[in-house]
């Protein structure tokens, strides 16, 4: 259990307490009604693989999983995730330490360069991949639309779609692969 | 901390949400937040209260009855586009809905708080538009219904009383040998349009145009129906090959000046282009539809 007595210096807001569980740990917390989850997660939990870039919703910079989806922490007050599961690019590597196949696949692919969209751009490829197995057979078109949701200043975007088919592709014959076992 | 400070209202009825409304000066409703919040984080609004609705039951049920698709006014956006049953109901619904933002907004956005927020620009507000849709709001004397004809009033501005909380909204089922499109440019993917058509064309029996119901976003200051369009599909010479000039009786609606965007006379030939293409992609799918339920009948 993780308990935030963090508070910011330059507000006497009255507070309200919530609980969550953010990356599989439950975190119990008082929190101003006013403060955005992307702070939240920033300055109360230290998580700070999500990045804040325009904070009104067009950079995708900020996204986490919020009870299963993508979604915008920017555009999210904390308060409003009293009971909720969320999880960040920080929950992304296995175990032992090892890169998820997204994270892989964009270090392989050179999807990255100064780095600053790429916590929102994993999970917004993790997510789409989970809904989506099929995007592995899409064109580079399908796949720009997919992930037009987050802006990338450095790359023009040709690693991150070739991050994202080979990620899609590491998916699904991680699949075939599983099932093929079940099944013999 | 970007917002400025406000009281958080968390009511667990509708009642209650009303009650906020009516105790306070100035509130807005969260709903999913994707339009709120912004204007939040900017201190564009800065109201005194904040009223979550998240805990209110029944809004986000979902559920097709007779000749109307109810949905709860806090259905998320994404749960209503993939929607198979409300899909199979009406499919300009889905269509309109994959222009709207992108997926991981749709994941949290709101039908009722897209409608409520009323941006002109928006797309949902001129689908209800189009399908002579309707809401229902609650205030301090109960439930009352509002079509939407009558609920656009201005830039950001319905008729929606101040005390008062959108909790409900209906598109009509889509009717038989009806044609429907969804169409906009955008200059990049998920951005608002600098304008957009919804479109139905119904065919009669003999496979002539009955009527033709459209709406534009992204114009003027409101969703507004295409009237000198669908009055021009009223005639009986209206067919295909006259779409281009019926498209063009669409231009006048154009209110929104040069912007930063494109030239007024820019948005006029966009909104042109857009209805002819609706028109054209509407005729094509009743027609498809008709040919399809004839089928049907004959094989029966």
């Amino acid at each position: 259990m993780t308990s935030s007595t963090y508070r910011s210096p330059v507000n006497d807001d009255p507070t309200l307490d919530i609980s969550l569980v953010v990356n599989g740990r439950p975190v119990e917390a008082s929190v101003s009604p006013r403060l955005l989850l992307s702070d939240f997660l920033r300055h109360h939990l230290g998580l700070t693989g999500t990045h804040v870039g325009c904070e009104h919703g067009v950079c995708g910079a900020c996204t986490v999983h919020i009870d299963g989806r993508a979604a915008r922490s920017c555009l999210t007050l904390a308060v409003q995730l009293d009971g909720a599961t969320v999880r960040t690019v920080e929950d992304l590597e296995g175990p032992d330490g090892s890169l998820s196949p997204v994270q892989a696949a964009f270090r392989d692919c050179h999807g990255l360069q100064c780095g600053f969209c790429t916590p929102g751009f994993l999970m917004s490829v993790t997510a789409l991949l989970d809904e989506d197995p099929d995007v592995a057979d899409a064109s580079d078109a399908e796949i720009r639309e997919r992930i037009a949701g987050n802006l990338c200043r450095c790359t023009g975007y040709q690693g991150i779609v070739a991050a994202t088919r080979q990620a899609a592709e590491t998916l699904r014959d991680a699949k075939e692969q599983a099932d093929g076992t079940t099944q013999g | 901390m970007k917002p400025s400070r406000f009281e958080y209202v968390l009511p667990r009825s509708i009642e209650e949400a009303v009650a906020a409304r009516v105790e306070h000066a100035d509130t807005v409703v969260l709903s999913g937040g994707q339009s709120l919040v912004p204007t939040l984080n900017f201190r564009l609004s800065n109201p005194e209260a904040v009223i979550d609705l998240r805990l209110v039951p029944g809004l986000d049920d979902v559920r097709v009855e007779g000749e109307w698709i109810h949905v709860g006014g806090r259905t998320r956006q994404r749960d209503l586009e993939l929607d198979d049953a409300v899909h199979a109901a009406n499919p300009l619904i889905r269509e309109t809905l994959h222009h709207v933002a992108h997926p991981v907004i749709r994941n949290r956005g709101t039908v009722g708080g897209s409608i409520a927020h009323a941006d002109p620009s928006a797309e949902l507000p001129c689908l209800l538009l189009c399908l002579d849709g309707e809401v229902v709001a609650h205030g301090p004397s109960g439930a009352r219904t509002i079509d939407a004809q009558d609920l656009f009033e201005f830039i950001l501005s319905t008729t929606l009383e101040p005390d008062e909380i959108l909790t409900e909204v209906r598109f009509p089922v889509l009717p038989e040998r009806t044609g429907w499109c969804f169409t906009e440019f955008a200059r990049r993917h998920g951005d608002f349009a600098l304008a957009g058509v919804a479109a139905t064309l119904t065919l009669a029996d003999d496979g002539t145009i009955a009527w033709g119901q459209l709406a534009a976003c992204g114009v003027t200051t409101t969703p507004v129906r295409l009237v000198a369009v669908e009055d021009a599909l009223l005639d009986d010479a209206a067919d295909p090959s006259r779409f281009r000039e019926i498209a063009a009786l669409a231009a006048d609606v154009v209110t929104v000046p040069d912007d930063e965007s494109c030239s007024s006379a820019y948005r006029r030939d966009l909104l042109v282009g857009l209805v002819e293409r609706a028109l054209r992609t509407s005729w094509q799918r009743a027609t498809e539809r008709a040919t399809a339920r004839t089928s049907r009948e004959v094989t029966s």
